[in-house]
């Protein structure tokens, strides 16, 4: 008993003595974060590896839990002026962050502390979404797009040839055919509004909101309830009737669904494919293929999903060298290459992509080459280099509400469509009467 | 009433200062926030806010959505309550019994209450999936209708109606046992002997004297429906399919939290208070005389 007292307090006495020591030699910096199960070991990773190479800086990655729930603890925590240093916020906060003024933009942070990010290696698509002005105001971080995913072992039971449908036609008909033979679900999509609105729009070229979407400025309306939008739900509408699309949930409830062998083809974000290569392990086998596309309408570009890292207002000068330093060290390519390579995400910048090409990560891995290629392929237009909306969770809510009650066929696609508008319409006004 | 006597003045004010501090800091601190809140138009990072007088009321009871989620709220409410409380009465009767192994039913039947709303959500989740659930496989031998409640408003509700009602069960049942057991059972001997049967003797004499039991209850249950059930709603259904399953808790924490329409949020939640204040209002004013003690 007195051994083991006089032993703790010796280990006590020891802890003291050497905590200050390591305190006052690295500054911390508080990184929030909302990646769960393998994607949160990734980010541990992360920081564990660029705290051991440097002695000045330790980046401490906390999760916070849903982005939602991250972002609501930073905006907390900055209004009782203890801001994390960087907080990793989803694609829809884009504008909020953009509007609250309680942003250090990233191309400045860097800049003002002499390091060099070369942000023209930044792929289009994610330099446009997160840009104003043709500066990155956050850091590049988890990126993916929206792609096709079909079930090999269901084809050839459908006597269906092992190619990804590449138009909506051929979908619906693979989906019939699938059906036909004994499939639970011909075809279904995840993240329901982003997958099939959102993305459609801009694979299509077309607006989705005014103001280029908002880009040129506040966005007050959408524009979802034109012929392009009214034929894609008409198709879905049709789809769900006939019983060759089954909807399956809002988020990425839809997964489940794909991931137990039932779906024959399925939308998800480029993301899913670690996952599915888990569930699937075993059961079946499954290809990836670019977004199917409708016929009669103009080629654009698919658009992004996932995160980025923004810094806040309110820390020292020298704790945002730290995080200067920090961003660098993730923005090498050999990082951004590992990132990628171990989570599904997309390569952020083209040296990336380069370097994944020339060890040989494709040909281990062809399904991950599948959303850049689509990228690289699409044509980059003010309808397609993103969508940054006001108060946009609650605008993709009012979308999702009204797309529920097209595909059980309460309402007409038009009234709908045109229901969702008005709802929206309202939520973006409160937002431009907010910044006005 | 029997008045308590403390040798010292102070001595119960100290005694219950805790609580009052907590309820002062947890509860009408926040309270007072939220109405002084729902008067703004407010920024989320809180360095916009512009004064709407009741601006945020207007929008509120000019949106159809809001007005059916008001009305989804207390159709809800009330068969979770009233479903829930019945069954819960009828199973107390047959528990309270003379029958063997009466303490193993017991605790099997209080089992629910300790499980989360949002645990209990998923459960019944598993019970009622269109494509894994057990009770969409073996209605689809009797029937070719799809029961499926990611497009049907009915099904989602019922799913959550069943879900609420059951993880209040063991609750239920326990108050309503404990009532059982208070009944003396010399009255209902009595009865006996004057020639009523078991009917008669429930509605004539137990249900009369197990009234402020189901008063309490029915209070609680009330307001278990209208806020205790996010849990539930965020887990199972997240307000769809459309708003079918939108209850007023629910669209307050989603317009402020994910939405971040502080303002906006803050008005709804002043209607809920509001709402309950005047329900709890009503049933002790109307339903407490109509009590036995």
């Amino acid at each position: 008993m007195k051994s083991l007292l006089v032993r703790t307090l010796a280990v006590l006495a020891v802890a003291v003595l050497a905590a200050p020591s390591v305190a006052l030699a690295k500054t911390e910096l508080a990184w929030w974060h909302a990646m769960t199960a393998v994607l949160g070991e990734r980010v541990n990773e992360i920081a564990a590896k660029f705290n051991a190479s440097q002695n000045d800086y330790e980046v401490k990655a906390v999760y916070k839990g849903s982005y939602p729930d991250t972002l609501n603890a930073a905006i907390a925590a900055y209004r009782a002026k203890q801001p994390p240093h960087i907080v990793q916020v989803y694609e829809v906060g884009t504008q909020t962050m953009l509007s609250s003024g309680a942003v250090y933009p990233v191309f400045q942070l860097v800049r003002d502390h002499g390091v060099t990010i070369d942000w023209n290696d930044v792929i289009g698509p994610v330099k446009s979404y997160y840009s104003q002005g043709g500066n990155l105001y956050s850091m590049a971080f988890n990126s993916s797009t929206p792609v096709l995913f079909y079930n090999k072992d269901l084809f050839k039971k459908a006597g269906l040839p092992d190619k990804a449908p590449a138009t909506w036609d051929e979908v619906e008909a693979a989906a019939k055919k699938l059906v036909a033979s004994g499939a639970k679900c011909g075809f279904s999509a995840a993240w329901p509004s982003w997958t099939l609105v959102e993305n459609m729009h801009a694979l299509h070229d077309q607006p989705f909101a005014d103001h280029a979407n908002g880009f040129d400025g506040l966005a007050t309306t959408l524009k979802i309830n034109g012929p392009f939008g009214i034929t894609m739900m008409e198709l879905l509408q049709r789809g769900a009737k006939e019983g060759w699309f089954t909807y399956n949930g809002r988020l990425n409830k839809a997964e489940a669904n794909m991931g137990n062998g039932e779906c024959g083809v399925f939308l998800s974000s480029s993301a899913y494919i670690g996952n599915l290569t888990r569930a699937s392990e075993g059961k079946f086998t499954w290809a990836t293929g670019p977004l199917p596309r409708l016929a009669g309408f103009p080629q654009g570009n698919s658009i992004i999903g996932g995160a980025t890292l923004w810094v806040l207002k309110g820390a020292k000068p020298e704790e945002y060298k730290g995080v200067a330093q920090f961003f660098k060290y993730l923005a090498s390519t050999e990082n951004q290459a590992w990132w990628a390579g171990v989570t599904g995400y997309i390569p952020i910048s083209n040296s990336a992509v380069k370097a994944m090409e020339a060890s040989g990560h494709f040909s281990k891995n062809p399904q991950q080459l599948t959303a850049i290629k689509q990228m690289q392929s699409g044509k980059t237009t003010p309808n397609s280099q993103g969508i940054r909306l006001g108060n946009f969770p609650s605008v993709r809510d009012a979308i999702e509400e009204q797309m529920e009650n097209i595909f059980s066929g309460k309402k007409t696609a038009k009234q709908g469509l045109d229901d969702a508008v008005a709802k929206s319409t309202d939520i973006l006004k409160e937002f431009a009467a907010l910044y006005k | 009433m029997k008045r308590s006597v403390f040798p010292n003045r102070w001595l119960p004010y100290a005694l219950v200062a805790p609580q009052i501090v907590i309820t002062l800091l947890f509860f009408f601190w926040p309270a007072f926030d939220s109405l002084r809140l729902s008067l703004y138009r407010a920024s989320p990072f809180g360095d916009r806010l512009i004064y709407v007088g009741l601006g945020n009321f207007r929008r509120l009871f000019q949106d159809d959505a809001y007005l059916r989620s008001m009305t989804t709220s207390f159709v809800f409410s009330a068969v979770v309550t009233l479903v829930g409380l019945a069954l819960a009465l009828l199973l107390a009767s047959l528990a309270n019994a003379k029958i063997r192994g009466l303490t193993v039913y017991r605790s099997l039947l209080l089992w629910p209450y300790g499980i989360a709303p949002a645990i209990a959500g998923i459960i019944w989740l598993f019970v009622f999936h269109p494509s894994y659930g057990i009770l969409p496989w073996l209605l689809s031998f009797v029937t070719a209708y799809r029961f499926n409640w990611f497009l049907e408003g009915w099904v989602a509700m019922m799913l959550l109606i069943v879900a609420a009602i059951w993880k209040q069960f063991g609750y239920n049942l326990a108050f309503y046992l404990a009532g059982l057991q208070a009944i003396e059972t010399a009255v209902l001997e009595a009865a006996s002997v004057d020639g009523a049967g078991p009917i008669r003797r429930f509605f004539a004499i137990t249900f009369p004297l197990l009234s402020p039991v189901t008063f309490f209850l029915f209070t609680l249950n009330m307001t278990f429906s209208f806020f205790d059930t996010f849990g539930l709603v965020h887990a199972v259904t997240q307000g769809g399919p459309g708003d079918a399953t939108s209850i007023l808790v629910y669209r307050a924490w989603k317009d402020g939290f994910e939405g971040l329409q502080l303002g906006y949020s803050a008005a709804q939640s002043v209607v809920l208070m509001a709402l309950v204040i005047v329900l709890t209002a009503v049933q002790f004013r109307f339903a407490e005389k109509k009590v036995t003690y």
